[in-house]
C-alpha cells in the first residue's frame, strides 16, 4: 500500500544511560500501514514500545532500522517540523506562557491573521470550547486541557495525527466520553490518525483498526471486531481481557457448542462469556463482586475453574457465596484460538 | 508552515534533501557560534589575564619555578590567613543556615501580612555592595555607634555578623524555594503515622530540603570565602580572607609572587566547594514531590487556631527566630540611614549636600562617581546578560550522546570558574595581560570599557545560574510538541526557550547589575583616578580621618545603596515567577 503512512521493519533502540551499558530495543521490527482517512489504535501494555514507535514516526527518535514512508515517499530524512505529522501528548503539554487561542493558532504561523483566528474559532467550536480564546491554561480543567491540545494539533491540518495515549491522565467516564468526542473529530475533518492506548475499550471505540503491540512486536493487525472475535494467541487475548483459557477438548459441552471449534483449538472466555440466569451449567459461587452497578460473581465451574459470570439486577440480592447458580453461555464473550505452538 | 491543504504533498524530494542539509548546517553553525562567542570572551578576558597574573608569580627568567609555594607557606601569616578564611566562611556559613532555615520556613511556607516586605528586606543585603555592608556594620560598631559599648569593632565577630547579614538571603531564598514547593501531604503522612511535628519535620521535611540546604551553604560558604569589600574594611590590618590577602600582597607589599600563590591556593579552596554544591545541585534535580506553591503555603498561626488542637510549636519558634533575625537586618541598615542624617550633635543633610563636591583625596564629586557607576554597569550588565545567556541556552541543551553531555559538563564548570577566582587577581591580571595583549601595540589598559568588562566576567556566572534552572526545567516535550506543530528549530528556540526563559532574564538582569555596580575587587585596580565608581569612592572616604570625609562616606553607601535596590526592584518586578537558585 502506497498510499499514507507506511511503516517498514521499523527497530528503535535506547543507547544505556552510562557508557558501556548495553542498549535497550523498544520497537523491534515492526510493520504497519495507515491509510489516508483511517484512525488505527497501537495497543498495548505500559512499556511495549508502542509510544517509541509514535516518536519514531514523528522523526523525534532516530529509527535503528527500518523505514518510515508517506505514500510510498521515504521521510526518513525530514526533519520533525516539515514532515506535517501532528502529535498529541498524554499530558497535553500546553504552552502555558500563552492562552487558548495563542496554543490553537501555534501550529498556524505564515497564515493570514484573519485566517488564523476564523480557524482558531473553527477548532475551539469543533472541540466544544467555543469562547474560550482568551483563557489562560492554567485555568482549564484535564478534559479541557486535552482538547485544547486536541484542538492545537488539528490546526495545521496535519496530513498524520499521532496521538501518544491522550485520554489515560482522565478519570474513566471523562474518558470515555472523550474518546466518543475523540473519533467525532476525526472523522469530520478526515484525518488520518495513529492513536497510541493501553485501554482496549478505548481502542476498539476510537479505531477503525487495532494493532496489538508487545515487547516492542506487533502480535495482530486488524478492525476491533476481528480482533475480539479472534485473538491471535493467548498474550493478545488475555491484553484484551479475556482471563479463562481451556482447551475446547477439555471444555464442558455447552460452552464448545457455543463457538464452532476445531480439534486442538483453545477456548478463551473474557468476564461475562457465563451469565447467571437458566441454563445448561452449574457453579458454585465463590464471591459476589460488581461491574459497574451490575452484580457479577465469582463463580467455580468444573472443567473451567473460576471465572466471573455476569448476572441480572434482580438477582444480586439473592447471590451468596457458597451456594450452587445455574448458568448460560453468552458466545459473543467466547473466543476460539489456535493451538497454542 | 503556509496554507495546506489537509492532505499536503511532501515537497519534491531532491530539493528536500538539500535543504535539510542546508538546515542542519545552519544549525550547526548557529550553536557554533553560541559556544565559541562565550568562550572566546572567558579565554581573553579571564583566563588569559589570570594565567599572565599567575605566570608571574612562578615564571623566573623565563623558567618554571615553583619555589614560591614552599617559600610562601613556610610563612606564619600565609597560615594564619587561610585558617582566617575557612574559620570566618565555616561559622558565617553555619550561622546562616541556623537562621536562613526558620526563615525559609516562615517566609515561604507561611502567609501573613506584609510577608512581601519582609521578604525584600531580607533580600536587600544580599544585593548590597560589600563595601556599603562593610561600611554600615562600621558605623553600627565603632566607639559612639549603638553597639558601640560591645566593643566589636575591628573583631573577627563583626567579620562573622557581617557576612551572616549577607549570605542570610541566600539560604532563606536558596532552601525557601524548594520548601514552598515540596509537597506537605509526605509530612501529613508522617503525622498520621503517629510522629510529632518534630519528629516529621525531622525524618521527612529535613531530608527532602537536605539537597537544598547544602547546594544554599556552599554558596554561602563560597561567597564568605572570597569576601573582600567587607573584610577589607572592617578587618583593617588584622583580619582578612585569602582574598583581601592578595591585594594587600599586591598593592601594599608588592609581592606577586606571594599573590599568584594565594591565587592558586583559592581557586583550589573553591573548586572544592563547587564541586560540593554541583553534587548537591544535581541531587536536587532529583525528582522530589513537589506541589503548586498555592497548595503549600498556609496562613501564619501562632495561637491555637479554633478547631485546631494545638498550635504548631514548630511555626512559633521558627517564627521567633525569623523575627530576631530580620531584626538583625534591619538594624545595620537603618543605623547606617540614620547616622548618615547625623551632623555632629544635630540632625541635617549637610553630608548629603556634600556629595557634590570632590576632596578627600578624591578628584570627583559622588555625583560624577555615581553615574560613572550606572554607565559602566550597564554595559557591564549587557555583555553579562549576552555571554550568559548564551551559556544557559548552550548548557540547558541535552544531548543523546554521553561524549556531549560530558562537553556540556566540562563548559559548565568552565563558566562557573570565574565564581571562584579572586576577583582581585582578575582585576590586576588585566593590569599586567592589558599593556600590549598578544604582543600587539595597543595599551588596552586605558580603555574606558576595561572595567565594564572585568565586571561583567564577575557577573556571568551569576546570569548563567538564574536563566540556566528556568530552562532546563522546561519539558522537552514542550519543544517537540512545538516542532510537531511546524515550527522550525529557530522558531522553537524563540517561542519555547525564549519566552520562557525571558522570565527569568528580569532577575538576572537584576543580580547582574548589582553585582555589577558594587563591584569592587577587580575594579579597585581598573577604575581610573578621574574616573572612579562610587565604591571605589567610598573606599577612598571611609579611609580618611575626619567627621567629614566618614560623614559623606555614610551619605555615599545610602545613595548606592539605595541605587542598587531600586534597580533590583525595578528588576524584579520584570519576572514573572520564583527563578533560579538565589
Amino acid at each position: 500500500m502506497s498510499d499514507g503512512l507506511g511503516i517498514r521493519d521499523v527497530v528503535v533502540r535506547y543507547d544505556g544511560t552510562r557508557r558501556g551499558a548495553a542498549p535497550s530495543t523498544a520497537v523491534d521490527g515492526v510493520s504497519l500501514d495507515v491509510s489516508q482517512g483511517e484512525v488505527v489504535a497501537l495497543l498495548g501494555p505500559s512499556g511495549c514500545g508502542k509510544s517509541s514507535l509514535l516518536r519514531a514516526v514523528a522523526g523525534l527518535e532516530p529509527l535503528a532500522g527500518g523505514a518510515v514512508t508517506w505514500d510510498g515517499e521515504p521521510v526518513d530524512d525530514v526533519p520533525v517540523h516539515r514532515r506535517g505529522f501532528g502529535l498529541m501528548f498524554q499530558d497535553g503539554q500546553l504552552f502555558a506562557h500563552r492562552d487558548v487561542a495563542g496554543n490553537v493558532a501555534y501550529g498556524l504561523a505564515g497564515r493570514r491573521r484573519s485566517d488564523a483566528r476564523a480557524r482558531v474559532d473553527e477548532l475551539l467550536g469543533l472541540v466544544g470550547l467555543a469562547g474560550y480564546g482568551a483563557r489562560p491554561t492554567a485555568t482549564l480543567s484535564g478534559g479541557e486541557r486535552q482538547r485544547v491540545a486536541l484542538a492545537r494539533a488539528l490546526a495545521p491540518e496535519p496530513r498524520l495525527l499521532l496521538l501518544d495515549e491522550p485520554l489515560s491522565a482522565l478519570d474513566r467516564s471523562l474518558r470515555e466520553r472523550l474518546a466518543l468526542d475523540l473519533r467525532a473529530a476525526l472523522v469530520a475533518t478526515g484525518t488520518t490518525a495513529l492513536f497510541v492506548t493501553h485501554d482496549q475499550d478505548e481502542a476498539f471505540a476510537v479505531a477503525d483498526r487495532v494493532a496489538v503491540m508487545d515487547r516492542g512486536r506487533l502480535l495482530q493487525v486488524g478492525t476491533p471486531a476481528d480482533v475480539w472475535r479472534a485473538p491471535a494467541g493467548e498474550r493478545v487475548a488475555r491484553f484484551l481481557g479475556y482471563e479463562t483459557f481451556v482447551p475446547a477438548a477439555a471444555a464442558p459441552e455447552p460452552v464448545r457448542a457455543a463457538v464452532p471449534t476445531t480439534p486442538g483449538a483453545v477456548l478463551a472466555l473474557a468476564p461475562g462469556a457465563l451469565v447467571v440466569e437458566d441454563g445448561p451449567l452449574t457453579g458454585t459461587v465463590r464471591a459476589v463482586l460488581a461491574r459497574r452497578g451490575r452484580p457479577a460473581v465469582r463463580v467455580a465451574v468444573p472443567g473451567l475453574g473460576e471465572v466471573t459470570a455476569l448476572a441480572p439486577l434482580r438477582a444480586g440480592a439473592r447471590l451468596v457465596a457458597g451456594d450452587d447458580v445455574a448458568l448460560a453461555v453468552d458466545p459473543d464473550a467466547v473466543a476460539v484460538l489456535a493451538s497454542e505452538v | 508552515m503556509t496554507l495546506t491543504a489537509p492532505r499536503a504533498p511532501a515537497p519534491p524530494a531532491p530539493r528536500r534533501g538539500r535543504t535539510v542539509r542546508r538546515a542542519r548546517a545552519r544549525g550547526l553553525v548557529g550553536w557554533g557560534l553560541a559556544v565559541a562567542l562565550p568562550v572566546a570572551f572567558l579565554a581573553v578576558f579571564f583566563v588569559w589575564p589570570v594565567a599572565v597574573m599567575v605566570g608571574t608569580g612562578f615564571v623566573a627568567d623565563g623558567r618554571l619555578d615553583l619555589t614560591g609555594f614552599a617559600e610562601v607557606f613556610s610563612r606564619p601569616r600565609t597560615w594564619r590567613i587561610v585558617g582566617l578564611t575557612l574559620a570566618q566562611a565555616g561559622l558565617a556559613t553555619a550561622v546562616s543556615v541556623l537562621l536562613g532555615v526558620p526563615g525559609a520556613y516562615v517566609l515561604h511556607r507561611h502567609a501573613f501580612r506584609g510577608r512581601a516586605a519582609v521578604r525584600a528586606l531580607v533580600t536587600v543585603p544580599f544585593v548590597l555592595p560589600t563595601v556599603v555592608v562593610g561600611v554600615a556594620f562600621r558605623s553600627l560598631l565603632v566607639e559612639g555607634g549603638p553597639l558601640g559599648f560591645l566593643h566589636l569593632d575591628g573583631t573577627f565577630a563583626a567579620i562573622v555578623a557581617a557576612l551572616v547579614f549577607f549570605n542570610y538571603a541566600v539560604v532563606v531564598r536558596g532552601v525557601g524555594g524548594l520548601w514552598e514547593r515540596l509537597d506537605p501531604r509526605a509530612e501529613q503522612a508522617a503525622r498520621a503515622l503517629g510522629a510529632s511535628p518534630w519528629r516529621a519535620f525531622r525524618t521527612v521535611t529535613l531530608p527532602a530540603l537536605t539537597p537544598a540546604i547544602a547546594s544554599s551553604a556552599s554558596l554561602a560558604f563560597l561567597f564568605c570565602a572570597t569576601s573582600f569589600g567587607t573584610v577589607l574594611v572592617l578587618g583593617g590590618m588584622r583580619y582578612g580572607t585569602v582574598e583581601t590577602e592578595i591585594w594587600v600582597q599586591t598593592t601594599q607589599f608588592l609581592d606577586l609572587r606571594a599573590a599568584s600563590v594565594l591565587s592558586v591556593v583559592q581557586l583550589v579552596v573553591v573548586a572544592g566547594v563547587l564541586v560540593v554544591a554541583g553534587r548537591a545541585r544535581s541531587r536536587r534535580e532529583r525528582a522530589l514531590p513537589l506541589a503548586v506553591p498555592d497548595d503549600a503555603v498556609r496562613p501564619l498561626r501562632l495561637r491555637r487556631a479554633p478547631g485546631l488542637p494545638e498550635r504548631d510549636p514548630l511555626a512559633v519558634v521558627a517564627a521567633a527566630v525569623t523575627a530576631v533575625a530580620v531584626l538583625l537586618v534591619a538594624l545595620p541598615l537603618v543605623n547606617l540611614v540614620v547616622r548618615s542624617l547625623r551632623v555632629g550633635d544635630r540632625w541635617g543633610l549637610d553630608h548629603y549636600v556634600a556629595l557634590g563636591t570632590a576632596g578627600d583625596g578624591v578628584l570627583v564629586t559622588v555625583w560624577q562617581a555615581a553615574a560613572t557607576s550606572l554607565r559602566t554597569a550597564v554595559d557591564a550588565t549587557l555583555l553579562a546578560l549576552v555571554v550568559g545567556g548564551l551559556v544557559a541556552l548552550v548548557l540547558s541543551r541535552r544531548p543523546r550522546r554521553p561524549a556531549g553531555r560530558r562537553a556540556l559538563a566540562g563548559l559548565d564548570a568552565f563558566f562557573m570558574l570565574p565564581l571562584g577566582v579572586s576577583a582581585v587577581t582578575v582585576g590586576f591580571g588585566f593590569l599586567v595581560a592589558m599593556h600590549e595583549p598578544f604582543g600587539l601595540p595597543v595599551d588596552l589598559r586605558s580603555s574606558p570599557l576595561l572595567v565594564p568588562v572585568a565586571q561583567a566576567v564577575v557577573a556571568v556566572p551569576l546570569v548563567v545560574r538564574t536563566v540556566l534552572p528556568v530552562l532546563r526545567a522546561i519539558d522537552p516535550r514542550l519543544r517537540e510538541a512545538a516542532a510537531t506543530l511546524g515550527a522550525a528549530p529557530g522558531r522553537v528556540l524563540r517561542t519555547v526557550d525564549g519566552a520562557i526563559g525571558a522570565r527569568a532574564v528580569g532577575l538576572a538582569l537584576g543580580f547582574a547589575f548589582a553585582a555589577s555596580l558594587g563591584e569592587f575587587g577587580a575594579t579597585s585596580f581598573l577604575a581610573r583616578p578621574q574616573n572612579p565608581t562610587l565604591p571605589v569612592v567610598i573606599f577612598r572616604l571611609i579611609g580618611r580621618p575626619g567627621p567629614e570625609a566618614y560623614g559623606r562616606a555614610l551619605a555615599a553607601s545610602v545613595v548606592l545603596a539605595l541605587m542598587t535596590a531600586v534597580v533590583v526592584a525595578l528588576c524584579e518586578r520584570l519576572r514573572g515567577t520564583t527563578g533560579g537558585e538565589w
